[in-house]
This record gives structure tokens, sequence and C-alpha cells, in this order.
């Protein structure tokens, strides 16, 4: 009896290590991450660093400061301009050939006023005409983002700017027409959306940049803010924002303007060329509330049209014209675009009522029908349709013809096209 | 008057004969051209997607009439992805390219390389370009044998000897027409374009001269279509250059 009890308590006590073994084996082991990424505490370093992260891609900063295939920040890539080459400067903290050295108050000073740390006076392809509306906090959490990313060492690149714009003096001229000092003021008439869109568009989203006109200068008047321009060197022409003819919001919906900023395609048009960069780069990031408070603010844009719309005799084509493009259009573009340029939204943009498409200038629309473009790839829309280029199956006159037809086709109020606008974008190369 | 109309009959069969060549050039162009429009059946499939490709590079990857752009089907999809890579990053120019894929994410351009990897439509007729027999035999010795006192490779040591590439880098010759293979391997020599180091085609492209490139060129397009159009499978032989784009 005493054998078995002896027995038994060996037994018994065997489970009990079993169990105790096997619990400690379980409480050991490292498993998974909790699921919950609230529960992993950011301290405040963190915090300041991952909103400087986001702000950066608001402003877009890797679009010209990194070379294509280059390391983020490290800058020099070639910008050209009316005026000459400027070579985007290194932006990583390299204490040697970056802003390593800096401190936030001369981080500040350059986005708020223009003015690089050793005194000198910044070229306005910079746009801190635009910066200059960012906040204090917001530029310290770039600052402090700019600061955590690699260092690169790499020598910054000298402008080859032609006379006189080299003369760095001269921008204080330009600067007395064209720069208006301060940080967004926000309006108080206005709702809190409203105001973090405009925040969000006129400071780091620099959309004045493009969508505002250049003038010989290279300066854009505030009174012409938004009513649109050729984008110098690039040869797109980015669209009024407050004209309902061109890319003006005013009838378009909350969600499709929203998403054509932060999708890249919506079921009223589709982003391409420099646009579509500012999406994969840029915009693709933001929050969608922060897309949706860039939408409200920019569908509220006061609507002015500095044209009278295209008279009916500007709008006259000529039949043979027509029928040309007419053939065209149902040969390579109706399958995707459908016979009623109905497009097939947001995979093939509509044509009909697209007032990209039917806006003064015809140049987006020569230009697609030339060298063809893909919507960017981006996290809600990361296989994007395409268009492919027709520039070697169709000549000037055929271009000129079926880009005429959609400006006119369908109750589209467009103006013909003459072959020798397809010529002269034609010579170019597509970028 | 005999004779006039003998004469006669004759402009007309000569007439004839321009017409039916004519509709005949005009008919092939057409078909050829067809494979150059976009189609598709589902808006909703890679097919649709890829339409963006299909005027240069036609419907199924097979080329078109133009004589410059390649045929991309069948090639391996690791040496497709590197183009495409390399054209969004600008690492290969050819500013077409590089504007169309500029703003795609690698998974997307990985599906795209794969789709036309995948496909195998029909060769295109060879060309029938005059060539004389002193080029066409160099040709074939350079892409068959090589030129070992030169430290020329065979073509076929890495382009498989089949000429149809191989797994997972090294793209198919054949299909390709001679001034596609004259541009890139000039662009090779001279230092315009480049594959992942150790950059094995530039060691063969800078021991070649121009004559050299133009052989090779016209022999490969005067060869017949394949049996099996596929890649080799990667690495059943030794190279004789190390390639990075096979590591």
């Amino acid at each position: 009896v005493s054998k078995l009890r002896l027995g038994l308590r060996i037994l018994v006590a065997l489970a009990v290590l079993a169990v105790i073994a096997i619990g400690a084996i379980v409480w050991m082991h490292p498993g998974a991450l909790p699921n919950n990424p609230k529960a992993v505490a950011t301290n405040a370093t963190t915090q300041v660093i991952n909103r400087g992260e986001y702000l950066a891609r608001a402003g877009d900063c890797v679009a010209c400061h990194r070379m294509p295939n280059g390391k983020a920040f490290a800058g020099g890539r070639p910008m050209p301009t009316p005026f000459g080459a400027l070579y985007v400067p290194n932006i990583t903290p390299d204490d040697d050939t970056g802003i390593g050295k800096w401190t936030a108050d001369d981080f500040y000073r350059m986005m708020h006023t223009g003015v690089s740390r050793d005194g000198t006076l910044l070229y306005p392809a910079m746009p801190f005409a635009s910066y200059t509306k960012v906040t204090r906090a917001d530029c310290d959490a770039i600052f402090a983002y700019l600061m955590s990313v690699t260092p690169v060492k790499q020598q910054n690149r000298r402008h080859e700017l032609k006379f006189p714009f080299n003369k760095r003096d001269l921008l204080l001229g330009w600067r007395a027409l064209y720069f208006n000092e301060g940080e967004y003021a926000a309006d108080a008439k206005q709702s809190a959306e409203w105001n973090r869109g405009a925040y969000l568009v006129q400071s780091l989203g620099h959309c004045a940049m493009c969508h505002t006109a250049i003038n010989a200068l290279g300066g854009s008047s505030e009174s012409k803010a938004f009513e649109g321009g050729m984008i110098p060197n690039q040869n797109w022409y980015a669209p009024s924002l407050t004209s309902n003819r061109e890319a003006g919001l005013g009838n378009w919906d909350i969600q499709d303007i929203a998403d054509l900023l932060q999708v890249g395609a919506s079921h009223r048009g589709t982003t391409y060329g420099p646009m579509a960069e500012v999406v994969y780069n840029s915009l693709q990031y933001l929050t969608d509330e922060d897309v949706k408070a860039m939408a409200v603010y920019l569908k509220a844009l006061p609507q002015r049209d500095t044209e009278p719309p295209p008279t009916s005799q500007a709008r006259l084509v000529n039949p043979t014209v027509m029928e040309m493009g007419r053939k065209a259009y149902a040969t390579q573009c109706a399958v995707c675009h459908g016979d009623e340029g109905k497009g097939n939204a947001p995979a093939y943009p509509p044509l009909a009522g697209n007032q990209s498409i039917t806006m003064s200038s015809p140049v987006n629309s020569i230009r697609m029908v030339l060298n063809g473009g893909y919507a960017p790839g981006t996290k809600k829309n990361p296989r994007p349709h395409g268009m492919p280029p027709f520039s070697h199956i169709l000549n000037d006159d055929e271009v000129a013809a079926v880009v005429t037809y959609i400006r006119v086709a369908w109750g589209n109020s467009g103006t013909p096209v003459a072959p020798a606008q397809a010529n002269e974008l034609r010579t170019l190369l597509p970028e | 008057m005999h004779h006039r109309s003998r004469v006669l009959n004759k402009m007309r069969r000569t007439r004839l004969a321009l017409i039916m060549a004519a509709l005949q050039a005009a008919s092939a162009s057409a078909l050829a051209q067809s494979d150059a429009v976009p189609a598709f059946k589902q808006v909703d499939s890679i097919e649709a997607r890829v339409q963006g490709c299909v005027t240069c590079h036609g419907q199924r990857g097979q080329g078109t009439n133009n004589g410059y752009f390649p045929r991309i089907a069948g090639k391996p999809a690791g040496y497709l992805y590197n183009q495409l890579i390399a054209f969004r990053d600008g690492s290969r120019r050819y500013s077409p390219m590089n504007y169309l894929v500029a703003y795609l994410p690698d998974a997307y351009l990985r599906e795209i390389a794969e789709h036309f990897a995948k496909q195998r439509p029909p060769f295109a007729a060879k060309e029938t370009a005059p060539v004389d027999s002193a080029t066409t035999a160099r040709g074939q010795s350079l892409v068959t044998a090589g030129e070992p006192s030169k430290g020329i490779p065979a073509c076929i040591a890495c382009h498989g000897a089949g000429l149809t590439g191989m797994e997972p880098g090294i793209p198919g010759l054949v299909g390709l027409r001679p001034t596609y293979i004259v541009a890139q391997l000039t662009r090779w020599r001279v230092g315009d374009r480049h594959a992942a180091e150790p950059d094995c085609m530039k060691r063969v492209a800078v021991r070649l001269t121009d004559a050299d490139i133009a052989a090779v060129a016209a022999w490969l397009s005067q060869q017949a279509a394949p049996k099996d159009p596929s890649p080799e499978s990667s690495n059943l032989v030794r190279m004789p250059f190390a390639c990075g784009s096979q590591r």
C-alpha cells in the first residue's frame, strides 16, 4: 500500500512539475506583439517626429530634395527654370554637407522668411512664399523629423543661373513684389474644417506654385491666386481652381474632390503628369480627414472666370476635321471612353462634360493623346488603369482632329485645336 | 491596233497587280495595326490595366509593326520587372517609358511583368532585309560561338540555346528587330544602359565593334520562331560572366 502511495505521490509531483514547466514555457515565450497599436506607448519625441514625417509628406519635400533613384532628402536634383538650372540642396542632417548644424530657429527662419542659415536669400523655387504660412509648431516637427533621418554626405552643387539672375541681391526686388511673410491666420467666419483645408492648401501643399500663373519674373500675384497657368519648363497646364470651366470644383461632390487628391482618380477626372506626382509622393499619405478638409476649402473657393466663354464663332469646326476626329475616336478611343464619351470612371475618365477637356488650354489633352499616361499607383488605387501613347499612330492633323472632336462633341463647349499645336508638343520629351 | 490593245492589256494587268499589292499591304498593315488598338473584355482585369502598353508592344506583348518597339511577351518576369523599375527610377532612359511608369508601385510593376512574361503570342514574320553572306556568317559565329580571342562569349551561353532567354533576369533575343538590338548594344557599349552589378552585358558590349553589333542583329532577326519560346531555367549552365541580374 505504502509503495502504491509513494508511487502516487511521485506521479502527482511529476504532474505538478509538468504543469509548472508548461506554465513557465508559456509565460516565458515571447509570442507576437499585442494587436492593438495603441497599446504601444510612443514617447513625446517619437510623436513629434511622426507628426513631422506626416507634415513633410504634406509639403512634398522629397519631390525636389531627392534625385530620381537617389537617397531621400539628399538633394542634387537639377531644376530647370527659365532663368537657368537650380540644384536642390541636401537637407539630410549631415554636419558638413546637409543641415546637421542647423537649429530649429534656423529652420523656422528659412521656412518662414526664405532666408538660409548663413543669411543667403533663397530662390523662390523653394516655395517659401507658401511655407511662410506653416505654424512654428509644424516647422519644429518637420525639423525634428529631418534631424532623425539618415545623414547623407553629398556636397551641394552650385546653381547655373544666367546673368543677371545669378545675382541674389535681385531677390530683394522680387521679395518686395511677390513675397508676403506671415503664418496662416484662421478665418473665424469659417468652419474648423475649412480652416484646416485652407491651411494645408495654402501652406504645405504649396498648390499656388503651379495653379497660379507665373509671370516673366517668376512671380505670381496674390490677386490671381489659383487662376491657373502653364507650369514653366514642364509644359503642362495647371488649370484654374477658381473657374468652373477649368478645374473649378464648385459643382463637384466633396467625395470626388477628395478621391482626385488622395486616390489619384475619381468619377469626374483623373490625375496625370505633375499632379500625379503630387498624389503619389504626397497627398495619398494624408488622412481622410485632412483630404476632406482640403476638398471642402477647394470647393468653396470663390468662382471667378477671367475670360468670357468662347463665342459660337470661335467654336466652329470644319466638317472634314470633325469627321477625321470622329473616325480616330471611334477606332482608338471609344473602347475605353465610350461612344458618347461617358468613360468608365474611375478606370477611364469621362470626356463628356469634363472641364479639363474643354478648358481654354488644350495642352493637357494633346499631351495625353500623344504620350498617354498612367494615374498614380496609390494606397487606395494600387493598380491604376492607363492610356497608351498615340504619337506614333496619329499624325499632327489627326491628333488635332481627335482633340478637337472630344472638345466639341456631346455638348462639350471647347474650341478647335490646330495641327501646329499638336506639332509643337510632339517635339517635346514626355515628362 | 493589235499592238495597242496588247499594251493597254499589259497596262491594265500592271495596274491590277499594283492595286492588289496595295490592298495586300493595306490589309497586312490593318492586321498588324489591330494588335495595337486598345481592346479588352473586362474593366477590372489585368488585360484592361495594361492597355497603356499595347499601342507600342501589342495586345499580348508581341510587338507591333513599328520597327523599334520590342516584343516583350515571354521574356522572363524578372527581366521585365527589372526594366520597369529601371524606367521608373530613371536608371534606364527612354522618356516615353520613363513618363508612363513614373508613379507606379513595385507590386504593380511586378504584376505587369508577370502578365507579359506569361504570354505566348505567335512571332511576327522574320525580316527579309538583304544582308551579305559574310555579315550573316559573322553574326552566326558571334551568336553561337563568340570570339574567345577577344574575350567575347557566345550569346547562347547566357541567352539560352534557343535564344529564348534564361530565368530570372536574361531576356530572349528572338523576335527582336535589328534596330532595337543595335540600339541596345550600342547604348550598353557607350555606358548609357546598365544592368545590376556586376553588369555582364557591359563586359560583352565593350568588346564588340559596330560591325559586330550589326552582324549579330542581322543574323538574330533572320532566325525562325523557336519551337518552345519559354526561357531556359535558371543556372542550368555555368555562365561565362557573373551577372547581377541573375542573383
